[in-house]
């Protein structure tokens, strides 16, 4: 007979209370605002309150509320987003470097909801607007770069234990091969080699030893440098100021970095894409223009050329050390402000233990003689050869700095002549957020504006909207009694599916709408499937009440079967999707799955209490 | 009260006589949509070719040869300028290039060279994909659907039998290869969400195939018939919930593509065509397919281990 047990009522009424209770929160409207968060030191006060309130009244905007947040960040909350960039705009002016503004939308939850852990789903780039980049590293170049500094750790290793070389190079085949000095043996070295350098594998070859880098190794070099990468990229977003960036690793050689709101691109790239790097490198004496011309450069040297123009129009070249003393992978800060000597623009820089005591070596013996800093910039480039186009990358090596060594110095020190208190800001931003350990290039960009978002937005609501209305007057007026069971059933699905996206934490796309829109179609099935089987069965002249269980029963073991191929379909999706896609399929699985509890078990809760009590039921409307 | 019904419930049609015609309507369909994508290939969106789309707003009403000269100005010679909406949108599509030259043709780039000082563009929407992107996530679908069928594969016959998956498999991919097969013919853009339409079609498709098969099964363990009288009677035991389920998915795939907009349009448009033809599939292909494969009540029988399973019981 129908019956539906009590404890099974309770947790379909418990099932209705948390859904309602967790998808609550996405009714809330979300307010524009700049978020203020402190950096370096910098705090905020009631000092820096009043600030920013005085900024915001000068400038004629009226906040709806100003409130300090638990991470003791600023939140100034506007009416209008036209508001909300212009108090950005004033206050990234007035609060100056040490602070970082960020458009950002804030949350109106109130607080008992997020107390239970209620929150909100997050809305996709193609709903709220914001830009989207897929970068890819150029893992030969972090290769490159490696095998460039084993080989001058096997350089210093000989050096500094006496061990006499003629050359250590390294070959196309991917090994550096050190060649002994004559009548040097190779015995020690190869000691030495395989002591310090323990992840290298080498043997000997005549009067030389080959050392290669083992394939592990060489695995251990590419992860090393995306997951360095992905850090750096962090950072420097966290510079640029974004309230909920995403930057996620992709495969093995990509980076996706979503930033939501953001709306000026070509800043964006500017910071994310820049590979710019420093390398302090000694000054080699001699006359630079003589060595060019002659063609005799010192061997340890090599040419570089300065900012400045020299009498001749042209960059003044500069003989530059072949061994670099610190380069921007060791470099841990860097900040700009004015050099209180001599009033300039200036950048102060600390490195890290490697960088600080190389750099002390260097300055204890080289008093008073000038060291150079390099900027090392990185162009992509496409030439033509052979009517193909090939990338290339150039590099561009400009000396921006020659200073005279003042004294010694190991971690912390500043570098002066920068032309303006911009470059001097920019140039620290980059080097703040570390230099990349491998370049990288951007291979997808996609930007939704942000109207276009609002669009998307209600777009894809109203179609919601509308596939469930289409559904439920189909039912009602096909079914009846069991159509407003059915719609229940349904309406109960999309309250539970909400529910559980917002708790997951599941970023909400146009496609992840569609996926919802789907399910309508998807989870009626089981409905259909039931409702067809009582018809059948009261053909077979059945009993009313006996129809209605048999017809559950009997249709369960069906719509188990059909959803899990459904759901297998789903995870396909799932697996092989990239973004937006992955929306849809999420949406899909957790509608599918709720739908197999909401339109069997439930609607037949629903059925027992409209009919179950019925003993001398002598039809139903169906 | 009588019940309301779209379709008689006692409705008895041979749809097995018909098997032989069905299945050869079905073949050559398929071989012309074959046909379709090996001659005519897809129009690929950006999203597998690579290159640049961007949805320009401008402050006036902008001139398509104009904005499409001053891009070819500044280096985009094979720029494609269309008008969508109001006479200040305009789309700009850019071939893919490879290299740093395809670097070169973001957003930024072509709101430089299509804006003038009096009337400035504003960037709506922009996608920009390198091409090998696009390769990748071309493999990955082909992939998605591999791993569907063998999962199909490995489910229904651990449910049903082995022929019953091979028919439900030969059924789904039926579906599939008619749906891009329409998507070759009529030139429709086919991009990431038309590929995920395309996918969760194999879902929808395969759910109406096994409710049919689920009866089968039912009537071939209740029923003392020959086989092609139980299919006959499971088609059309089901013809019903068939029909309206179909009918409630189309009604809100066609909800998606009336008011979802149009970057749900291709999405919607793929659901709609798979509705369609996975309801005329399951009716007519999987259990034709099944006869044809001389499906057996003893196929479904339980298998001799599990017999001798039984008779230790007490």
């Amino acid at each position: 007979m129908l019956v539906y047990g009590r404890s099974k009522y309770i947790l379909a009424l418990l099932v209705l209370l948390l859904s309602a209770l967790y998808s609550l929160p996405n009714i809330y409207p979300q307010d524009p605002s700049v978020q203020i968060t402190p950096n370096r030191g910098a705090k905020v006060d009631t000092a820096f309150r009043q600030r920013v309130d005085a900024t915001l009244k000068a400038a004629g905007v009226v906040p709806k509320k100003v409130e300090v947040q638990s991470g003791g960040e600023l939140l100034v909350r506007l009416n209008t987003p036209d508001a909300q960039i212009r108090a950005s705009d004033v206050l990234r002016d007035a609060v100056g470097s040490n602070y970082v503004v960020a458009l950002n939308l804030a949350s109106t939850v109130p607080g008992w909801l997020r107390a239970v852990g209620a929150r909100p789903m997050l809305l996709g780039l193609d709903l709220q607007g914001g830009v989207h980049f897929l970068m890819q590293v150029d893992q030969k170049a972090a290769l490159e770069k490696r095998f460039e500094s084993y080989a001058e750790d096997l350089r210093v290793l000989l050096r500094e234990n006496r061990v006499r070389y003629e050359s250590v190079e390294r070959r196309p085949d991917g090994s550096i091969v050190v060649t002994m000095a004559p009548g040097e043996k190779t015995d020690a070295a190869q000691a030495l080699v395989a002591k310090n350098l323990p992840n290298l594998t080498n043997e000997v070859a005549g009067n030389t030893i080959v050392v290669r880098v083992p394939d592990s190794e060489l695995q251990k070099i590419t992860t090393d440098a995306i997951e360095q990468n992905v850090g750096t990229l962090r950072n420097r977003i966290n510079e640029l100021g974004v309230a909920e960036p995403v930057i996620q690793r992709q495969g093995t050689d990509r980076v996706v970095v979503e930033l939501p709101g953001v709306q000026d691109t070509a800043q964006a790239k500017r910071i994310l894409g820049a590979t710019a790097t420093l390398e302090y490198r000694g000054v080699v004496e001699g006359n630079a223009y003589e060595a060019i011309s002659s063609g005799n450069v010192p061997p340890e040297a090599r040419v570089y050329y300065r900012k400045e123009l020299g009498p001749d129009g042209k960059p003044v070249p500069i003989l530059l050390n072949k061994r670099v003393i610190a380069s921007g992978e060791q470099l841990v800060g860097a900040t700009s402000g004015y050099d209180s000597q001599s009033g300039t623009p200036m950048v102060a820089i600390t490195l890290n233990g490697v960088g600080g005591q190389r750099m002390f070596d260097y300055t204890s013996q080289n008093v008073g003689k000038p060291m150079a800093v390099v900027y090392i910039e990185r162009i992509p480039e496409v030439k033509k050869v052979d009517g193909q186009e090939v990338k290339t990358i150039r590099t561009s090596e400009q000396v921006i700095n020659v200073a005279t060594i003042q004294g010694v110095f190991s971690k912390q020190f500043q570098t002066t002549g920068l032309e303006s208190p911009k470059e001097a800001a920019d140039l620290a931003l980059l080097l703040r957020a570390g230099a990349l350990a491998a370049p990288m290039d951007f291979v997808e960009e996609r930007i939704v504006g942000p109207s276009l978002g609002k669009e998307n937005i209600q777009r894809g609501v109203e179609a919601v909207g509308y596939s469930f209305l289409f559904a439920l007057v189909f039912f009602l007026f096909y079914y009846r009694m069991f159509g407003i069971i059915t719609c229940l059933a349904l309406l109960l699905n999309l309250l539970v599916v909400l529910a559980i996206l917002s708790v997951m934490g599941a970023t909400m796309t146009l496609p992840g709408l569609a996926g919802i829109a789907l399910t309508v179609g998807m989870s009626v099935d089981a409905n259909v499937l039931i409702n067809e089987r009582i018809r059948e069965d009261l053909r077979l002249g059945l009993q009313p009440l006996t129809a209605i269980s048999e017809g559950y029963k009997r249709a369960s073991g069906t719509i188990m079967d059909a959803n899990m191929t459904t759901i297998l379909a789903g995870v396909a999706l799932f697996a092989f999707g990239t973004g937006p896609v992955k929306g849809f399929a999420v949406t899909l699985i957790v509608g599918i799955v709720t739908s197999m509890y909401t339109a069997v078990s439930v609607s037949r809760g629903i059925a027992a209490l409209i009919y179950g009590r019925r003993r001398k039921l002598q039809s139903i409307a169906i | 009260m009588k019940p309301f019904n779209l379709f008689p419930y006692d409705s008895n049609l041979d749809f097995m006589r018909l098997r032989h015609i069905s299945i050869g309507i079905a073949t050559l369909i398929m071989v012309i949509a074959i046909g379709a994508m090996a001659l005519k290939s897809f129009n690929f969106a950006l999203d597998f070719t690579g290159g640049t789309v961007t949805e320009l707003k401008f402050a006036k009403a902008a001139d398509v040869d104009v904005v499409r000269q001053r891009l070819a100005t500044h280096g985009f010679e094979n720029a494609q300028v269309q008008r969508f909406g109001s006479s200040s949108d305009l789309l700009v599509r850019l071939q893919p290039k490879t290299g740093a030259a395809g670097a070169k043709q973001t957003a930024e780039d072509v709101v430089r060279a299509a804006s003038t000082p009096d009337n400035p563009a504003k960037v709506t929407k922009s996608d920009f994909v390198g091409p090998q992107v696009g390769k990748e996530l071309a493999l990955n679908g082909l992939y998605a659907l591999l791993f569907v069928l063998l999962g199909f594969l490995i489910y229904i016959s651990a449910r049903f039998e082995f022929k019953f998956a091979v028919a439900a498999i030969i059924t789904t991919l039926h579906d599939v290869v008619l749906v891009c097969g329409w998507f070759a013919i009529s030139r429709h853009e086919f991009d990431l969400t038309v590929l995920a339409g395309v996918l969760a079609v194999m879902g929808f498709s395969i759910n109406d195939t096994i409710v049919v098969f689920d009866r089968v099964r039912e009537n071939f363990r209740g029923m003392r018939a020959s086989p092609t009288e139980i299919m006959n009677k499971s088609v059309n035991q089901t013809l019903s919930r068939t029909i309206i389920t179909s009918f409630v998915a189309f009604l809100s795939m066609l909800a998606l593509y009336l008011f979802g907009g149009a970057s749900l349009r291709g999405l919607a448009e793929a659901q709609i065509i798979g509705v369609l033809i996975g309801t005329l599939s399951s009716i007519f292909i999987a259990c034709p397919l099944l006869l044809m494969m001389n499906v057996t009540k003893q196929d479904l029988m339980p298998k001799a281990k599990d017999e001798a399973a039984l008779a230790r019981r007490p």
